[in-house]
């Protein structure tokens, strides 16, 4: 397999205009020929939606849920970056850039990032036409905040709901084109698998989850905006349904699977309580602003309550560890310290896996109104979940599974390595290396759907004369019948295990062995687990019901078949990433004083790895990273 | 903690439903309502049943797929919160659950608990949206927004489009849903432009999905987990109102000129 990224030449500032010239162009009335499927209805999925059919595309798109107003980068709290500068504190669009290459640990692509950071300027531009309802000072203009350890201020926000508010926006302009006709909606149903036709992404199966029905839709393009795969380790801030199998399915029709085990894990989160829990929730970063994270000193005062341990037996130590950046730094970095101190038996609440997150010096400096008027909704919501007053009693907090940087390879046009599959958002690996700032999913997400692949998609159907593909067509029907063969085999397993059970287990594996920190002897011990795990859900499983019907063991059965063949390929590529870098930390490979060792070297790719069939080891290939515009050096927040 | 659940089960859009009996034992009280479900389902699929179907996604409380009426209450007992966050402590040991679907004839039943809403999606397909397409956009501070209109239309934003007003509502009535973005957009000075259009089409639209009038119960606002108001059906009325006067001016401009 061969890698090409097609990165423009020239200067970085003037790659995506000079770009832009280059690529071909629909004519406008040609483009309502084309066919282009869009599956996943998120920031990504839906402004690409929206935009390929406000140019003249027939667009079809396609999401599990009931309505494309649930995508789950509505879940998204804290904000959107961009490159503004319009507190005058220094920002732009080199800056967006460079942060986001140092915070993605120096594994991603200088050029893309680039072209990232330009278009942040212009998804604002877009979303305030739409009526997103972002956040205003009084003389009516945009308000910002810095987040995510930022040291400007560059985030747009809506209170707490930014996703929301950006996801509406989306969707508001899909129901538009869907009103014209430009848009079909298909809700309720998923994709099982990608019909692949002279080498080419053709179009893709689906099953419409109420009737159970298996459909194939055919088209010129094929768009995946299905967002990231981290219920792979069962608890994760995702939303239940979030899975893998779009981009999976893809990765073995061919698209090579690109950095698998750069998973990033969100330090405030609030902890488990228990075997039923079914997912974990997020508590804004933005907390860290004001709240500082302790432990007790001693582990023999882990069981007291927080106000019996006395001030000096407190260890507040991200403020002793990371003086300059203190409670704000990294989410990388602030989750692992906080599994440090909880190996050593010094963490709280039960089971022993959590931190505290203390407002209260924040509460004698500014008043209980100020931090109600900044974290109110945050601090009602962590009473409901756990019946405890965050202005009484400190919060407790512990990492949890966010988001994944690893997704399907693409080329600077979002391509993967299957002409004519475009991947966007989440799903796709490219901007944010081995660790993703706070506040930029969002912008990735609409940057791709909004400015990328409208254009990239008529390049692409401009320079390609594609063949009508028939329904009878024998790469069509043999894609439908595994489709089918595959769902009759699970529902003939008949089995003693809920898929609950199954995925529960395959997502302790998983976090034990490639979660916040990694070591070879775990992640063969893993290697060996999964697979005798996945053979016996494949034996074992039951799944009620029939084929035929709305029937949710079933959908979440094809799921989690999956994410065990996803779990091994992540232990796989975190095994051969012999370096720590973002997210991904190796025990074997850290400073004398604990930190992540990059090793440049050896290691600045991309890992892209490709199916080579069942029973076979996957080959790994390597794009390199080139840095011309910034220098390499080790992240220091101390 | 050990309850008695009663629970809608219906297999199809097509066949008759009846309420089902089941016990839960050795609920925690720090289990939400649906994680409750959850060890309920592994029950039942265990015991070779079909579990109960639901609709739910982000368990957060802001995407909107869950939702069932909790002993007659959409939502259940707790105010501004959906099911997903409503927590188990919020009943005694020893209750007795009722538990249905959405009741409207604008959402019928596809399974269980899970019921078609898709006609929100095309109240918002009817105007719910401003009309700018990508790339067209000027700066985005070019039009500065007064914090409180920003605020007020943030408040109708808040909106997560799970029908709990339509299933609270006597009269079945999306009135709720609806006046909350004819709100979202009416207070923005890019939302001016269509307006009165939006509202027009917006109402039509509500009427034809079969959704009941609004005679302001307020049963709506006391349902909605996002709490919004129902001042948004007065400002919709109004917009509606103006709407029809200046749709009758058109026409006899459009007469005469």
């Amino acid at each position: 397999m061969e890698l090409k990224s097609k990165v423009p030449s020239g200067p970085l500032e003037r790659k995506w205009e000079k770009h832009r010239f280059e690529m071909k162009l629909v004519n406008p009335a040609n483009k309502r020929k084309h066919t282009v499927l869009v599956v996943g209805s998120g920031l990504a999925g839906g402004s690409a939606a929206a935009s390929l059919s406000e140019l003249g595309y027939q667009v079809k798109c396609f999401c599990f849920q009931d309505s494309p107003r649930r995508a789950h980068s509505i879940a998204a709290q804290g904000g959107i970056n961009a490159a503004k500068n319009y507190q005058n504190d220094g920002d732009s669009i080199q800056r967006l850039f460079y942060d986001t290459v140092k915070g993605g640990d120096f594994r991603s692509r200088e050029a893309n990032v680039y072209r990232l950071s330009q278009l942040s300027v212009n998804i604002i531009d877009q979303c305030v036409a739409q009526g997103v309802p972002f956040a205003r000072e009084y003389g009516g203009l945009l308000a910002n905040r810095s987040f995510g350890g930022a040291q400007v201020s560059r985030t747009f926000y809506a209170r707490g709901q930014t996703g929301q508010q950006l996801l509406l926006g989306a969707y508001q302009a899909m129901e538009k084109e869907i009103a014209k006709g430009g848009i079909t909606m298909y809700s309720r149903h998923e994709m099982l698998d990608l019909v692949v036709v002279d080498g080419r992404a053709r179009g893709i199966v689906t099953r419409d989850m109420v009737t159970g029905e298996i459909e194939t839709h055919l088209a010129d393009a094929v768009i995946l905006g299905t967002g990231g795969y981290g219920n792979v380790f069962y608890l994760s801030t995702n939303a239940k349904g979030s899975n893998v199998t779009a981009i999976w399915r893809a990765y073995k029709r061919g698209a090579a699977f690109a950095n698998p085990c750069f998973t990033q894990i969100h330090p405030t989160c609030i902890p488990v309580s228990g075997e039923h829990q079914s997912k974990l929730t997020l508590m804004s970063e933005s907390l860290r602003n004001d709240g500082r994270v302790w432990v007790p000193r001693w582990k023999e005062d882990a069981g007291k309550k927080p106000n019996e341990v006395p001030e000096a037996d407190r260890d507040y130590y991200l403020e002793r560890k990371y003086p300059s950046f203190g409670n704000l730094s990294p989410r990388d970095i602030a989750s692992r310290a906080a599994k440090e101190v909880c190996d050593e038996g010094r963490g709280v609440g039960p089971g022993g896996r959590g931190v505290y997150l203390d407002f209260s010096d924040a509460i004698r400096r500014l008043g209980r109104a100020k931090i109600a008027e900044r974290y109110g909704n945050l601090f009602e919501m962590y009473e409901r979940i756990t019946d405890e007053d965050p202005y009484e009693v400190p919060m407790r907090i512990y990492p949890a599974v966010h988001y994944t940087m690893g997704g399907l390879w693409v080329d600077y046009n979002l391509m993967s390595t299957i002409p004519g599959l475009h991947v966007i958002g989440e799903a796709n690996f490219s901007d944010h290396g081995a660790n993703r700032l706070g506040a930029s999913a969002l912008m990735q997400g609409l940057a791709d759907g909004y400015f990328i692949v409208p254009l990239t998609i008529g390049d692409y159907l401009g320079s390609n004369k594609l063949e009508l593909v028939s329904a009878g067509n024998p790469d069509v029907k043999a894609t439908e019948a595994d489709v089918r063969a595959r769902t009759e085999k699970l529902l003939a397993a008949k089995g003693n295990r809920t898929v609950a059970s199954f995925h529960r287990e395959l997502g302790r594996t998983m976090w034990e062995y490639c979660g916040m920190a990694r070591s070879a002897e775990g992640l063969q011990e893993a290697l060996r687990i999964i697979p005798r795990l996945r053979e016996e859900f494949w034996r074992d499983v039951r799944i009620p019901g029939t084929g035929a019907e709305l029937n949710q063991s079933l959908e979440q059965a094809g799921r989690v078949a999956d994410f065990f063949e996803l779990a091994e390929l992540m232990c796989l590529d975190a095994l051969q990433r012999e370096e720590s870098c973002g997210g991904h930390f190796r025990v074997e490979y850290q400073t004398p004083d604990g930190e992540a060792m990059r090793r440049d070297d050896e290691f600045a790719y991309v890992a892209a790895w490709e199916y080579a069939g069942v029973g076979r080891s996957p080959i790994l290939n390597k794009e390199s990273l080139v840095f011309e515009n910034v220098a390499l050096s080790q992240r220091s927040y101390k | 903690m050990n309850l008695t659940l009663f629970v809608w089960r219906q297999a199809s859009a097509e066949s008759p439903g009846t309420m089902e009996r089941y016990e839960a034992h050795d609920v925690s009280a720090d289990m939400s309502f649906l994680e409750m479900l959850d060890v309920v389902n592994e029950g039942l699929i265990e015991g070779g049943q079909q579990p109960i179907a639901f609709d739910h996604d982000c368990r957060e409380g802001i995407c909107g797929s869950c939702g069932m009426m909790i002993n007659g209450v959409a939502h259940g007992p707790m105010q501004g919160t959906a099911t997903c966050q409503l927590h188990m402590r919020s009943f005694q040991d020893g209750a007795t659950i009722f538990i249905e679907p959405w009741r409207s004839r604008a959402f019928p039943v596809i399974k269980d608990l899970v019921v078609n809403r898709s006609a929100l999606d095309r109240i918002i397909a009817a105007g719910g949206f401003i009309s700018v397409a990508t790339g067209g956009a000027r700066d985005a501070n070019n039009v500065p927004v007064p914090k409180q209109d920003a605020e007020g239309s943030m408040d109708a934003a808040a909106c997560i489009g799970c029908g709990a007003c339509v299933a609270a509502c006597p009269n079945g009535s999306a009135s709720l849903f609806t006046a909350a973005k004819i709100s979202h957009l009416g207070l923005l000075p890019q939302g001016q432009p269509e307006r009165y259009r939006r509202a027009t089409r917006m109402v039509a639209q509500m009427d034809e999905e079969g959704f009941g009038h609004c005679t302001l119960y307020g049963e709506c606002q006391d349902a909605c987990p996002k709490e919004i108001s129902i001042d948004t059906i007065a400002r919709m009325n109004r917009d509606f109102e103006v709407a029809t006067l200046r749709a009758k001016e058109e026409k006899v401009l459009g007469g005469t000129g």
